[in-house]
């Protein structure tokens, strides 16, 4: 085991655990923004910079600071390590830059934007971001190109993590689909306007933590935050069969795999579980599903319990929604 | 006085030719490290010799062979750093056309010394001709006995390589390189982990320039100490300088570290002074990436030292005032060149060469060249110019490779020393001399200017 400091707070990990899953285990609002990071996808994070953090020591046996800031998600903690995240100016500075760069050439569709009250640019835009635009040049467009019957592609909104094409590569052995072209101008594309269609490929939907891949049998048939998502299980043969339910009324308006606290799949669900089981009867209904206070999805239908500490405050779905569920049920 | 160390014998008809350089004492280098020395005793002479890497980034090349991993006992590789694309470095190009084996000859003892059995040599993909060149060399090198199984005996056997680039800047940086050479995309890849541990098809891996290991030969015969008695301080040995721009004589030269900027720019051994009827303005010192010096900081430090061709002297002020020595690509700028517009080109050179895998360098190198373009074509404000200062902060430092940096100095320093020159093209755009040079050379339609 090694030690860590944090913004002023100590923990012990694993040797090998790096700075941002030290982090983690702290929890709370020190925990850095990762939009490209993803626990289970070997060889993710690095990307997207929104991570970045300051080691004022870089370890007990060496301890000068690290030249530069660096990305937390892939940089492993030493011992005796001191970082700084939230309560470095420096940090949050690039932070702000690097918020604005992946914003100017993003449409901001939230609007229409299925993505919307779960996406991860929105959430570290509002929190770190700039109320206006500086850039006045044309956006980036794309040619639209259809990758399938269940899956649709926006690519203005991609911000290239790379995540879905690591779940291609890990959870299928046929990936057809990756990034094209270099710089500014790359893009998601298929090979040869190949459909992508492998029993896993759903989950890639899940992994984009922006709208630019979403689910096409939920396309614009309702906002998430006027759904009630419930946790529910089914016996699968291909996956764990555990999802998520979203649900108004009786109807199952979408399906998807369980998400943490930091919006990351660890039991990834085939695209029967996903697509193929509508009917409320396929599924054994577990409970509510619990949310961040701060996240849209509570809104209206959750409460908060404040008696519990910050960080590990989820929100319960309040009395008269519940009545209603199991009513249903 | 003038030492060749590298380029002695460049000019020998035919020195390109194997049975030529072997006449000429090649290969000397081999027979002695491979008959009478230690991989590791060759390690200790390039330690002692303080060679550092000519690629850019000048990190000692006996430290970073020592970090190679041997113990574990994998497969180990060299490969050669022979992408050479940066805007203002044309000297590899120069030295592999020149003197083949002499490259050949220094990645042998290297290998040996790394105890390598595998060579990649990657050039960049434009370089056709020189594919030929290497692949020639390599050809005649092994019928010779120098390369293949058991070397002279010794029981060491090493293969070359040539894999040609497919034209990408970005595949220059080691680890993209790594990359593009394992048949991937060229994308950089995220350190830790080094290549000395997990490089090539994960391998423990040593990437060094064409002129790092070029320079090895000679400190093999002559020994490493020898090597460190050349040059100044903590930069030894010589390095090839390729001058271009507005000097009478453009080229390679090989120079002592140490050489003062004045005596390489106006002596006509080296520059041979400006050409035509303006004056000194600035100088780019080390290829495109690096800090823009004008002329003042270019001839003398900060504190009024003369500034010399050497790492420490050209870093000398830091940011503020200083550059840095880089790959050696001395870009000269006379009194009638634009700022701006060479500006705007360099940022629109990185924009185009960015791989795209991180945001910071992604989206502001365009945003970088956008603005530029906007100040360059007359339509700028003072805002922009502020503007640009900031988005080059945002960039500098956050990114995954040095490419995000190499972007953002150039602007950061043309801002800090040549301001005024940008708020006079938000003024009076028209006032800009390079525009009206060149607005009176097609008057006279003697040039074109693309
Ligand atoms: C964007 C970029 C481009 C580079 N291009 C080259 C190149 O063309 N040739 C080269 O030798 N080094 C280049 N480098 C430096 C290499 O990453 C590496 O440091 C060098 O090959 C190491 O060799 P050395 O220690 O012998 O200098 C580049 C670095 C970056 C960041
Ligand atoms: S991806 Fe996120 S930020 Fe972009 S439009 Fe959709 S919800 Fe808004
Ligand atoms: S489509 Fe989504 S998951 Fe894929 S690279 Fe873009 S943002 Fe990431
Ligand atoms: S800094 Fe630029 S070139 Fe380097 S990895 Fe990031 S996007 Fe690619
Ligand atoms: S989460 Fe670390 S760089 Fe994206």
């Amino acid at each position: 085991m090694i030690r860590i400091t944090i913004d002023d707070i100590e923990t012990q990990v694993e040797e090998g655990t790096t700075i941002l899953n030290a982090a983690r285990k702290i929890g709370g609002k020190i925990v850095p923004p990762a939009l490209c990071y993803y626990s289970s996808l070997k060889g993710s994070g690095g990307k997207c910079r929104a991570c970045l953090v300051k080691v004022e020591q870089a370890s007990a046996r060496d301890p000068r600071p690290m030249p530069k800031l660096v990305a937390s998600c892939c940089t492993p903690a030493q011992d005796g390590m001191v970082v700084r995240n939230i309560t470095s100016p420096e940090v949050l500075e690039a932070r702000r830059g690097v918020v604005e760069l992946l914003l100017i050439n993003h449409p901001l569709d939230c609007p229409i934007c299925d993505q919307a009250g779960e996406c991860d640019l929105q959430n570290f835009a509002y929190e770190h971001g700039l109320e206006k635009t500086r850039y006045e040049f044309p956006r980036r467009t794309f040619d639209p190109i259809d990758i399938g019957p269940h899956i649709q592609l926006h690519m203005t909104r991609c911000i290239l993590c790379y995540r879905c094409t690591l779940v291609a590569d890990q959870l299928s052995n046929d990936r057809v689909h990756g990034i094209l072209w270099r710089g500014e101008v790359s893009e998601i594309s298929t090979y040869i306007q190949k459909a992508i269609d492998h029993e896993f490929s759903g989950n890639m939907i899940d992994v984009c933590p922006v709208g630019a891949l979403t689910d096409k049998h939920f396309r614009f048939r309702n906002r998430v935050w006027f759904l009630i998502p419930m946790d529910a299980h089914r016996n699968c043969a291909k996956c764990c069969g555990k999802v998520v339910l979203w649900l108004r009324g009786k109807e199952i308006y979408r399906v998807t795999a369980r998400k943490d606290e930091y919006g990351e799949v660890h039991e990834f669900i085939c695209n029967e579980c996903r697509w193929e089981h509508y009917n409320l009867n396929d599924w054994v209904v577990e409970g509510p599903r619990a949310f961040q206070p701060w996240s849209v999805i509570n809104a209206n239908k959750y409460h908060a319990n404040t008696k519990e500490l910050p960080h590990t405050l989820y929100s319960k779905l309040d009395n008269e929604r519940w009545n209603e569920f199991e009513g249903v049920n | 006085m003038r030492r060749l160390l590298l380029l002695e014998k460049a000019h020998i008809e035919e020195i390109d030719r194997y049975d030529i350089y072997r006449r000429e004492g090649g290969y000397t280098s081999v027979e002695k490290a491979l008959k009478s020395m230690s991989p590791q005793e060759v390690v200790e002479e390039v330690k002692k010799s303080g060679l550092r890497g000519r690629g850019g980034a000048g990190f000692p090349t006996g430290l970073k062979w020592s970090f190679l991993d041997k113990k574990s006992g994998r497969p180990r590789y060299l490969v050669c750093n022979a992408d050479e694309s940066e805007p203002g470095t044309f000297k590899d190009r120069y030295l592999m056309e020149k003197l083949p084996h002499l490259l050949i000859e220094g990645l042998i003892v290297s290998s040996y010394a790394l105890e390598a059995n595998r060579a990649f040599i990657y050039v960049r993909g434009e370089f056709k001709w020189i594919i030929k060149i290497l692949e020639r060399a390599i050809e005649e090198a092994r019928t010779a006995g120098w390369l293949g199984k058991n070397i002279l005996g010794s029981g060491f056997d090493l293969d070359i390589v040539v894999h040609p680039g497919a034209g990408a800047y970005i595949c220059g940086e080691e680890t993209a390189l790594l990359e593009s050479l394992e048949g991937k995309r060229g994308l950089p890849r995220v350190k830790p982990p080094f290549p000395a541990v997990v490089g090539l098809y994960g391998m423990p891996t040593v990437v060094n320039n064409v002129e790092t290991l070029a320079a090895v030969p000679w400190i093999v015969l002559n020994g490493g100490d020898a090597y460190a008695s050349i040059g100044i301080g903590k930069s030894t040995g010589t390095k090839l300088i390729s001058a271009c721009g507005n000097i009478k004589k453009p080229g390679v030269y090989e120079v002592e570290l140490g050489l003062s900027v004045e005596e390489f720019l106006y002596s006509d051994e080296w520059c041979g002074g400006m050409e035509g009827e303006y004056g000194l303005k600035a100088i780019v010192p080390g290829g495109s990436s690096v800090p823009i010096l004008p002329a003042h900081l270019a001839l003398k430090t900060a504190s009024g030292q003369p500034r010399l061709l050497s790492y420490e002297s050209m870093a000398d002020g830091g940011f503020e005032t200083g550059s840095m020595l880089g790959s050696g690509g001395f870009i000269v700028y006379d009194e009638a060149q634009c700022i701006v517009r060479n500006t705007y080109n360099f940022a629109r050179f990185y924009h185009h060469e960015s791989c795209g895998q991180c945001s910071p360098c992604r989206e502001g190198t365009g945003w970088l060249e956008r603005l530029l373009h906007k100040i360059e074509e007359g339509h700028g404000t003072l805002h922009d110019i502020d503007l640009l200062w900031d988005v080059q902060k945002k960039i500098e430092g956050n990114t995954i490779c040095p490419l995000g940096d190499a972007a953002a100095w150039p602007v950061a320093s043309a801002l800090r020393h040549f301001r005024q020159e940008f708020e006079a093209h938000v003024h009076q755009p028209q006032q800009c001399l390079f525009r009206r040079r060149a607005s009176f050379v097609f008057a006279n339609a003697s040039v074109e200017i693309a």
